[in-house]
């Protein structure tokens, strides 16, 4: 990656900017991210990432993109996953481990359900997106 | 075929006890009923905070916030909002504009407002791309390109920002400091020396959102005439280490970092340096001392750092969650940070939210809520249904809040008026099982460990002040101890060199102030109230309630308990260690402290 000028970084924001749009207005991948501070990794973030891979492997499932972030704040019921998939609404779930993880591959992503008592909510609205200027 | 809509219903401890599960069965009947079943799943989800609201049904993708909505109303929430897609008005929650956040047309059933957590979690912190899409390194452009440095500091000005690293001292005063002062070298820093217990508002900013930080970096150095800026971070976060050290690599290769960044010759480097631990290295000039090499140890102010700071140049240093702020106060405006929060203290505050909580984990909230709202709202109330006791916040430095002032709107006026401080976050929520003294106690033996030792009213007192805690613990103390710790405090708060002296006797203070008759119960009664201080407590079986199960004989690290299977079972009290191990084990509530 170059040196950029003003130009550059301004048409670098814009163009991923709409591809970070795109993951609400439905593009068809779906998107698993995982939350990796120090907090989720503590619970077993590690092992919930490689049970999501292990499990789109097995599936054959190469259309689902999984990332991290940090920490959502959550620390009551980490590991935490965010999970967007076209024609749904994003979810975060919690205290995921490996069993909760083939339950989201099976059930959210290729059966478009939520799985049940995992679902938990956004702490606070996006002062970036809905905060207007 | 994804369903046309999701309906949660909360399924938190709270909400169960007020039916919760009987509205997650009348939904499905009724969506039976009325023929929507395929078109629409019902989830049980985990608890959304808001519990006094309870039971919460959430809608999507309308996003449709129900409140207190009983089994009845199933009918009429899949008749309305599912079949004929119209909101039920009635159970809707009334979405306040935030009297905290005067933000425009920003309606919220949210409790918290995130401005410094605005990413976290919500980008990956190792692609700077990410942070670029979320009007990351936009604050820079202005900067370096539209603003002059008395248009940034005017921008500060007008948002009010205060140091979040515990003082509050308005940042943009700190930042025209070093600008006005003389000197081809300046220096900016940022203390990421978090070292309170049960604090982590400062790692999970640079783990999950470190460009923030840089970016604000940056940003004060073209703003003062710095051209180097230091990290200082405890070697204990090797995560945040990490993920710094990937983004300042990432930045520099895309120029937003380095010589002459974005093409507009202006240079700007960082380099982190490992702190090993010491507390006392997150006071400003102890921590510039590590930075140079020097033990860490902090000397008088003033000269203050602003003007006289790392290598006896003008130095900008502020804490992680201030530097955060930055980027978003230049995108957005001064004015529309100074809406949020309160006229003293303007903004958020992120805490670390722990201790006897339902929900722990870290909030950012606007200033001016109350520590109800955090710890009830947010936090879901005190775990395992026990009684709210006190709250500490200020971590050792600061004091304890008790039931009284729950409703006060926190900012750092009314913190310290309360006798304890904001300080960086931490925030340790205590329930009726925890001993106000053994608290104390602890926060004490934590800052004496952590003392540099350079001044002496830090050093002896210190000292003292643990020893005679320790004395009231083993109920050994007298009434003259009380008043002796109180003066011993006040000598501390004056005399001492830097903040960790002069604030180190406030737990004793705060808790001897809110909680005399528990310190009075020790000294005279020789009891202590909730049970912790074990030279106080004696374990006893009650003859009554024990059936002879012998769990509590076979748990008993030091076979002080003995009794025949069937029959009443006797501690040995010579021989009892006070471990609680029997208490914990018992199934028949047979054990008694007393």
């Amino acid at each position: 990656m170059a040196k950029m000028t003003l130009q550059e970084l301004r048409k670098l924001r814009d163009s991923k900017k709409s591809e970070l749009d795109r993951r609400d207005i439905g593009s068809k991948d779906s998107q698993i991210i995982v939350g990796m501070g120090t907090c989720g990794i503590a619970a077993g973030a590690k092992t919930v990432l490689d049970a999501f891979i292990e499990e789109l492997n097995a599936r054959q499932i190469s259309n689902v993109a999984v990332t991290q972030s940090g920490c959502m704040g959550l620390c009551y019921v980490e590991p935490t996953v965010e999970v967007i998939s076209p024609g749904m609404p994003p979810v975060i779930y919690g205290k995921v481990d490996t069993e909760v993880a083939k339950r989201i591959i099976r059930d959210h992503i290729l059966e478009k359900k939520m799985v049940s008592e995992h679902v938990f909510d956004r702490p606070s609205v996006d002062i970036i997106k809905d905060g207007g200027k | 075929m994804a369903f046309r809509n999701y309906i949660l219903v909360c399924g938190g401890t709270a909400c169960e006890s007020s039916k919760a599960d009987d509205i997650y069965r009348a939904l499905i009947a009724e969506c039976k009923a009325q023929g929507v079943a395929d078109e629409v799943q019902i989830v049980k989800t985990g608890c959304f905070g808001f519990c006094e609201q309870g039971p919460i049904v959430k809608i999507l993708p309308e996003d449709s916030f129900y409140v207190q909505v009983n089994p009845e109303d199933a009918q009429e929430l899949i008749a309305e909002h599912i079949v004929k897609g119209r909101e039920v008005e009635r159970l809707l929650y009334v979405k306040e504009k935030k009297k905290h956040t005067k933000v425009e047309d920003i309606e919220f059933y949210q409790k918290q407002f995130r401005i410094v957590l605005r990413n976290c979690g919500f980008i990956d912190p190792e692609n700077i791309e990410e942070y670029i899409a979320r009007d990351g390194y936009m604050a820079l452009e202005k900067v370096l390109f539209e603003m002059s440095s008395d248009d940034v500091i005017g921008e500060l000005r007008k948002a009010g920002l205060r140091g979040r690293g515990g003082a509050g001292f308005p940042t943009w005063m700190k930042w025209n400091f070093t600008r006005q002062a003389k000197g081809d070298l300046k220096y900016i820093v940022v203390n990421a020396d978090e070292g309170d217990p049960g604090a982590y508002m400062d790692r999970s900013v640079l783990e999950g959102d470190p460009h923030s930080v840089l970016e604000a970096m940056v940003i004060a150095g073209k703003t003062v005439g710095a051209h180097q800026g230091y990290i200082y971070i405890r070697a204990e976060y090797p995560l945040a280490i990490n993920r710094l050290e990937i983004a300042m690599k990432q930045a520099r290769q895309m120029g937003l970092l380095g010589k002459n960044i974005l093409g507009s010759r202006f240079d700007f480097d960082i380099e982190i340096r490992l702190g090993a631990g010491a507390f006392v290295c997150g006071e400003e000039t102890a921590l510039l001392a590590s930075i140079e090499g020097r033990r860490g140890m902090p000397v008088p102010r003033p000269p203050f750092p602003a003007v006289k700071g790392l290598w006896g140049q003008p130095t900008v240093i502020n804490n992680v969650e201030t530097w955060a702020n930055i980027p978003v106060i230049l995108v957005k405006g001064g004015e529309w940070f100074n809406r949020i929060g309160t006229a003293d203290s303007p903004g958020t505050k992120v805490f670390a939210l722990t201790g006897k909580i339902r929900n722990s984990g870290l909030v950012e909230v606007p200033m001016g809520i109350t520590l109800r709202e955090i710890i009830y709202d947010i936090g879901g109330g005190i775990a395992n249904n026990k009684e709210f006791k006190a709250v500490q916040t200020g971590g050792p430095s600061g004091g304890v809040i008790t039931k009284d002032y729950l409703d006060t709107p926190i900012d750092f006026g009314s913190l310290t008026k309360l006798g304890s401080m904001m300080g960086s976050g931490g925030m340790i929520v205590m329930d009726e099982d925890d001993c106000i003294v053994d608290v104390a106690k602890f926060y004490l033996n934590f800052t004496v460990d952590e003392s540099c030792g350079k001044c002496a009213p830090c050093r002896i007192g210190g000292r003292s002040l643990a020893n005679l805690l320790d004395k009231i613990t083993k109920g050994n103390g007298e009434l003259k101890d009380l008043d002796q710790m109180l003066e011993i405090g006040e000598a501390m708060k004056k005399a001492s060199l830097c903040a960790l002296g002069q604030t180190a006797p406030n737990p004793i203070v705060s808790s001897l102030h809110y909680f005399r008759d528990e310190y009075l119960a020790h000294v005279i009664d020789k009891k202590c109230p909730a049970g912790k201080c074990k030279d106080l407590i004696s374990y006893y079986i009650l003859p009554d309630k024990c059936i002879g199960c012998t769990a509590c004989a076979r748990k008993c690290p030091t076979a002080a308990i003995s009794g025949e299977r069937r029959e009443v079972h006797v501690i040995d009290q010579a021989a009892c260690i006070k471990c609680g191990v029997c208490y914990e084990t018992c199934k028949f509530g047979a054990i008694e402290v007393r």
